[in-house]
């Protein structure tokens, strides 16, 4: 099992290197530089003080020497400063968003798990009863509503109409005058409708995904076995139905982090909260070229890890992979 | 009782007071959006409250010196200060300078500094703090945008601590006004700097310590940034005793919070200004304002191309297009036509230069005259064989221009133009084909200063890559007017020189001018002591208050 995470970890790296090449060269790709944003049309900007600004980033050089001089400082762990007038180191300006983002994004994989798996067990053992098409139903939206539109829905209903819920951010005004209790609650009432948003899509796949993996576990031969040896249907289909079918889940679990982190770049835009994927967004517009480079990194390896994570859960479930991992799991 | 004779002369007083405050309340209940609970109880200016406004974008620094962004300047006004302000009618008034002199021949200012002004540290505001401020703008490592004015400068010489002098090359008109610039205080930058520290990575970008009206108390990235009143402001405390801006990155979030009175102040687009909010709730709980904003969107040609070169086909555009018509259809009328490239109202603004009523037939004549016909019948004016069609770039993004673009297309279509529309991203738009010049036609606003100065649009010596005369506009009067204009700061003189220029701007339209948009600020209505003026609302932010009763905020 060690050896296996070990190959496993280190496939991953010219991987993430291959990532990073991409990112950087289509990034040079684009457009635009940052002296452009930062001057843009400045009545007083003078060519000279735009060169002052090329030098000083080093954008004067050729892009293979930028690429190698960037991964030498990645290496350790120095991503530069931001070319945003603060000046700040990006670290320090990633560090204090990432667990925002973080945070958001483990509650929803939560959230998710915890809400997908029954509701994919009771549409899967009640297959055609009316349950079952309501969530069929329930699905179809949910994948097919975009995140934005929702937000915007669910904030006019739970803010503006109803005012149960703030609208955006992450805290009250007055949160620091608030009691201990009352700062709970506001900073749950404030999580409430992003998390709501950014599990809905993944919510109704996850729990499509259940039902058909139960559906077929169902139709399997040790399933009749277990029920001819009389066991209660109540056991045969927690302990020897849904433990099985919940193997493709939890890869797939894994393999939603990339798309929580990209939709992370919408729900913090719309609820204002100060998370990475706002950063993200708002580098890529001002092409902060240092801090976008540092989120790509941070989010390919998340991503990566995200797959390591699946492939060894994956393992952990499955005794068939744990027993064949010597070389064949790949 | 008002009309039975009292008995008691006392009675008098009361009555004529009564009477004065009826007209006032008279005077702004006629004001059509300023109804609702505040004008009724309105018990005098009250220190207190919490003012929150909403930023689309975060702060990007604070040292305003060195930022670019509006949010960061808004910010840092209230922080900061400069030698000089402006007024309410946009006049240059004294701030940390009590007074000035302009010597004889105009090459130097003397700055008077208003003795007793404390950072909000405790030290004095003297000319040292001046003069690092001015060493700072033109140290060649310091990115500003900001710093040519102070290359101007010839000698700079602190007189004694509370007099600065500085000694330009030539006179320079605009040297007053660019001391507006916010001064810095050299007891915390100077020895950071002195070591070749950049100064974006001091505590100081992060924790400001200024001379303003409000304290800095905390900015948490990409959430909010919070100010305090300065109890020892030298003008008097703010009214406002703390002021939030909450960074919303959605223009829809702010929207809602504000429609939920979770937010005091924002800007609206003209359609949230007409439509979205034209319901009573939302009118009692705010005021909305309106006046004219400063800047003005044109249609550019590059000048380089020879079918633009012939002021009649600019002209024919100028009358090809109905300008009226793009106020009222994009922005509900919320604007009025420009007919130069200044803010109607503005001293230096001549209101009669020729302009350009809707005319296609005329703009047909002028096409017409140098060559441009319909010879093969196909609807599209041609020319030794080449129809006149062209391409209009404009940004992503601001879907006020687009709509434009979209009703001039259709208009120059009527007399036979066929013009493409191209949408491109701010930064590649003005990297790919703004700075390489490689347009035929831009859809572009100017945003305007405080002085009449447009050296740096419309010069031809400004042609460069990376400066701002894009579209090649050369005119040796025009060269000459804009030299002349910088050189005095007679008034009267500098009204006559851009009289003249804007009558060759009206002439020869080196770009159609299209539109003045108004700023569409909105206020919660608790707010009082709001005066509109020509210079906006936000010049007597100190002087702003919520009564008492209406205060909302207690801590």
């Amino acid at each position: 099992m060690l050896a296996y995470l070990v190959r496993r970890v280190l496939v991953s790296i010219p991987l993430l290197l291959g990532i990073l090449c991409i990112s950087f060269v289509m990034l040079k790709l684009a457009p635009g530089e940052p002296t452009v944003i930062q001057q843009d049309l400045q009545a007083q900007a003078t060519g000279a003080q735009r060169e002052t600004l090329r030098q000083l980033y080093g954008l004067d050089k050729p892009i293979h020497v930028q690429f190698l001089n960037w991964v030498s400082r990645v290496v350790r762990l120095d991503f530069g400063r931001s070319y945003m007038p603060d000046g700040r180191r990006v670290l320090d300006k990633i560090a204090e968003r990432i667990p925002i983002t973080l945070g958001l994004n483990v509650l929803e994989l939560l959230v998710i798990f915890s809400t997908a798996v029954p509701l994919g067990i009771l549409s899967a053992s009640r297959q055609h009863s009316a349950f079952d098409r309501a969530t069929t139903i329930f699905v179809f939206v949910g994948f097919a509503t975009p995140d934005f539109w929702f937000a915007l829905l669910v904030m006019i209903l739970f803010g503006v109409q109803l005012g149960w819920l703030p609208i955006s951010g992450l805290r009250s005004l007055n949160f620091e005058y608030l009691t201990f209790w009352a700062q709970v609650w506001d900073f749950i009432s404030h999580l409430i409708l992003p998390v709501l948003v950014a599990t809905f899509g993944g919510l109704a796949y996850l729990s499509r995904i259940m039902r058909g993996s139960l559906l077929e576990v169902v139709r399997q031969d040790y399933m009749r076995t277990a029920r001819a040896k009389g066991l209660p249907e109540q056991v045969v289909l927690f302990k020897h139905g849904v433990r099985n079918a919940l193997i493709p889940v939890v890869t797939l679990l894994g393999l939603m982090v990339p798309g929580l982190l990209g939709g992370s770049v919408i729900i913090e835009t719309v609820f204002a909260i100060p998370g990475m994927g706002q950063l993200f967004i708002q580098s890529a517009y001002s092409r902060d070229e240092p801090v976008l480079m540092a989120l790509v990194v941070i989010g390919a390896s998340l991503s990566l890890l995200g797959n390591i994570l699946a492939d060894v859960s994956y393992a952990l479930v499955d005794p068939r992979i744990r027993v064949s991992g010597r070389g064949v799991a790949e | 009782m008002g009309g039975s004779h009292s008995p008691q002369r006392t009675a008098a007083p009361p009555r004529l007071l009564a009477v004065g405050l009826l007209l006032v309340c008279l005077a702004a209940c006629s004001r059509p959006e300023a109804l609702g609970e505040s004008a009724a109880v309105d018990t005098g200016p009250a220190l207190g409250d919490t003012l929150v406004q909403a930023s689309i974008g975060d702060i990007s620094g604070l040292i305003p010196n060195i930022t670019s962004d509006s949010a960061s300047h808004e910010v840092g006004g209230l922080i900061y200060e400069g030698l000089i302000r402006t007024d309410k009618d946009l006049r240059i008034v004294g701030e940390l300078a009590e007074r000035w002199d302009v010597s004889a021949d105009e090459m130097t200012l003397t700055f008077h500094l208003r003795k007793g002004v404390k950072w909000h540290d405790g030290d004095e505001v003297t000319a040292r703090d001046v003069d690092f401020t001015y060493r700072y703008m033109v140290d060649p490592k310091t990115p500003t945008a900001y710093g040519e004015p102070f290359r101007q400068i010839r000698k700079a010489e602190i007189v004694d601590p509370h007099t600065y002098r500085v000694t330009y090359d030539k006179p320079y008109a605009p040297a007053l006004l660019s001391w507006g610039t916010t001064i810095l205080p050299s007891h915390i930058l100077e020895p950071a700097w002195k070591a070749g520290v950049d100064l974006r990575t001091t505590r100081q970008n992060r924790y400001p310590v200024g001379s303003g009206p409000y304290l800095f108390r905390e900015w948490r990235t990409g959430e909010k940034v919070v100010v305090e009143a300065n109890p020892d402001y030298w003008e008097g405390r703010p009214y406002i005793n703390r002021v939030v801006y909450r960074i919303i990155p959605d223009q829809a979030t702010i929207f809602l919070e504000l429609k939920s009175k979770n937010i005091d102040m924002t800007g609206l687009t003209p359609i949230q200004y007409r439509r979205q909010t034209d319901f009573p709730a939302f009118q009692k709980a705010f005021n909305k304002y309106q006046y004219l904003s400063n800047g003005y969107a044109y249609l550019g040609f590059n000048l380089r191309d020879p079918r633009f070169q012939d002021k009649r086909v600019r002209q024919a555009f100028a009358y090809a297009i109905d300008k009226q018509e793009i106020v009222d259809g994009v922005l509900l009328g919320l604007g009025r036509p420009a007919v130069g490239p200044y803010k109607p109202g503005t001293w230096w603004f001549k209101e009669t230069v020729k302009t350009y009523p809707f005319d296609p037939d005329r703009a047909k004549a002028l096409l017409a005259e140098v060559g441009w016909k319909d010879t093969d019948g196909d609807g599209i004016l041609d020319r030794e064989g080449k129809p006149l069609r062209f391409t209009l770039r404009t940004n992503q993004g601001n879907q006020v221009r687009q709509q434009t673009a979209e009703i001039i297309q259709r208009r120059l279509k009527a007399i036979g133009v066929d013009m493409q529309i191209h949408i491109v991203e701010w930064a590649a738009f003005i990297n790919t084909f703004i700075k390489k010049k490689d347009f035929e036609a831009i859809l572009l606003g100017w945003g305007l200063g405080l002085d009449p100065d447009q050296f740096d649009v419309w010069h031809s010596s400004k042609t460069g890559p990376d400066e701002l005369n894009h579209i090649s506009y050369k005119n040796a009067r025009v060269d000459e007017l804009l030299e002349a204009g910088r050189r005095t700061f007679d008034e009267a003189k500098r009204k006559a020189i851009y009289g003249e220029f804007q009558d060759i701007m009206a002439e020869e339209q080196p770009v159609v001018f299209l539109y003045v948009p108004d700023a569409l600020p909105v206020v919660s209505a608790r707010v009082h002591g709001i005066e509109p003026a020509p210079a906006g609302i936000s010049y007597n932010f100190t002087k702003w208050y919520v009564p008492k009763e209406l205060q909302r905020y207690t801590r």
